[in-house]
C-alpha cells in the first residue's frame, strides 16, 4: 500500500518551457499513476501555477517552433480532476502576490500558512520540492 | 543499528550545485553504516552516473591531469556502490529514463540502471525513510 | 510526539524565503513536535554572529535544536557561532533518517 505523501512545491517556472511541464507536478502525476497517494501544497511563487488562463506561446528559434507549450493551470486542474491529487495553495502567499482567489483553477483548496505544520502529521512522507 | 532501507531523490546536474557535495556526504554516511540505499536520480541528476565523464587538468592552477585529480560524479557514484557493499548494504541507483534520453547520457556506471517514476514510487513505499533533495 | 529534521541550505542574505522555513520550524515545535534545524552549505552563513543570526538564537530559545554542518562551517571559515547554534557532523542526517524522523530539505 502506498505511503501517504505531502509534497510542498515552491519551485516555480524553473524549466517549464524547456520541459513542457513542471518537473515536480509531472513526477507526482506519474507516481500517482504507479499507485501513489500524493497531496500537493503550492507555496511561494508556485502558487502562481494555480492562476487560470495563464500560458505563453512556445519558443521559436529561427524556423524551429515549440508545439506543446506548457499550461500550468491545465496541469494543476489535471492533478485535481484526473489524478485525484488534492492541491492546496497557501493563501498568504497568494495575498502577498496580489492574486485573488477568484482567479484560481477550480478545485484548489486554500490553506493558511499557520495550518501547514498541523498538516504534516497526516502524512507518512513530507517532502519539499 | 539494524540495517534500514533509505531512499533519496536527487535533482541537481553534476558540477552545478553544492547540493551534490552534501548529498554524497549523506549517502556516504549511510553506506558506511551498511544501510540499503535507493537513489532516484531525476532531471539533471540523471547525468551523475554518466560513464563518459572525463577529468581535466587545471591550467589556471598549473596542475596537470594527474595533479588536479578533478572529481567526477561517476567516480563518486561508483565509490558509493563499493562502500555500501563493503559494509553489507547495497545501492539501487536509478537514472530516470526520460531525463537520461533528453540529456543524451545513456551510458551509466556499472551497477546503476535506467528507470522511471514508478521506481521512485516503489522505493518510497518500500523504504523506511525518504529524503528529497530538490533543485533550486 | 513526532520529530522533524529540517535541512536549510539557503541563507537569509541571498534568499528572503529562509524566514518561511524558520517559521515552519517554530510552528512544528509549537505544535508539540521535536524539531532539529540543520544548516548546510550557505545556510551556515546565518550561524556567524551577524545581522541575521538573532533569528536562529530565537529559534533555539523556542525549543528548536539549531545545528550547523561542520564541513560547511570550515569551508567558509566560520569558527564562532551565534548563541544557540552548535556545529554537527553530517552523520546526524542519517541518525534522524534511521530514527524515522520526517526529513525535509529547503
Amino acid at each position: 500500500m502506498a505511503k501517504s505523501s505531502l509534497n510542498i512545491v515552491e519551485s516555480a517556472y524553473r524549466a517549464v518551457m524547456e520541459e513542457q511541464d513542471d518537473t515536480i507536478l509531472w513526477l507526482l502525476a506519474a507516481m500517482q499513476g504507479a499507485g501513489g497517494a500524493h497531496t500537493v501544497v503550492l507555496r511561494g511563487n508556485a502558487v502562481n501555477y494555480a492562476i487560470s488562463g495563464q500560458g505563453a506561446p512556445g519558443l521559436t528559434v529561427g524556423e524551429w517552433k515549440q508545439e506543446q507549450a506548457p499550461r500550468m493551470d491545465h496541469d494543476v486542474a489535471d492533478l485535481i480532476d484526473n489524478r485525484k491529487i488534492p492541491v492546496y495553495v497557501v493563501e498568504e502567499d497568494l495575498a502577498e502576490r496580489g492574486i485573488a482567489a477568484a482567479t484560481l483553477v477550480s478545485g484548489v483548496k486554500l490553506l493558511s500558512r499557520a495550518a501547514l505544520p498541523a498538516l504534516f502529521a497526516d502524512y507518512e512522507i513530507v517532502s519539499h520540492w | 543499528m539494524p540495517k534500514k532501507t533509505l531512499t533519496f531523490a536527487l535533482m541537481d546536474a553534476p558540477y552545478e550545485s553544492a547540493n551534490l557535495t552534501t548529498a554524497f556526504r549523506i549517502l556516504d554516511a549511510a553506506a558506511r553504516r551498511g544501510h540499503d540505499i535507493n537513489v532516484f536520480a531525476y532531471e539533471g541528476a540523471a547525468g551523475l552516473a554518466f560513464a563518459r565523464q572525463a577529468p581535466h587538468p587545471n591550467p589556471v592552477h598549473g596542475k596537470n591531469l594527474a595533479e588536479e585529480n578533478h572529481p567526477t560524479t561517476k567516480d563518486q557514484v561508483a565509490a558509493l556502490l563499493v562502500e555500501a557493499a563493503k559494509n553489507g548494504g547495497k545501492v539501487d541507483w536509478v537514472n530516470c529514463g526520460m531525463c537520461v534520453d533528453e540529456r543524451g547520457v545513456n551510458e551509466f556506471v556499472a551497477g546503476t540502471r535506467r528507470g522511471s517514476p514508478a521506481d521512485f514510487q516503489a522505493f518510497t513505499d518500500a523504504s523506511y525513510n525518504t529524503l528529497v533533495i530538490p533543485t533550486k | 510526539m513526532a520529530h522533524y529534521l529540517l535541512i536549510e541550505s539557503r541563507d537569509p542574505f541571498e534568499s528572503n524565503d529562509v524566514g518561511y522555513y524558520y517559521e515552519l520550524a517554530k510552528g512544528l515545535v509549537d505544535a508539540g513536535n521535536g524539531v532539529t534545524l540543520l544548516l548546510v552549505q550557505n545556510g551556515v552563513l546565518a550561524a556567524r554572529p551577524s545581522a541575521h543570526s538573532a533569528a536562529l538564537s530565537a529559534l533555539r530559545r523556542s525549543g528548536v535544536e539549531v545545528l550547523a554542518d561542520d564541513f560547511s562551517l570550515r569551508e567558509r571559515g566560520i569558527s564562532t557561532l551565534a548563541d544557540g547554534v552548535a556545529a554537527a557532523p553530517i552523520d546526524i542526517v542519517v541518525d534522524h533518517l534511521e530514527a524515522g524522523h520526517k526529513t525535509l530539505w529547503h
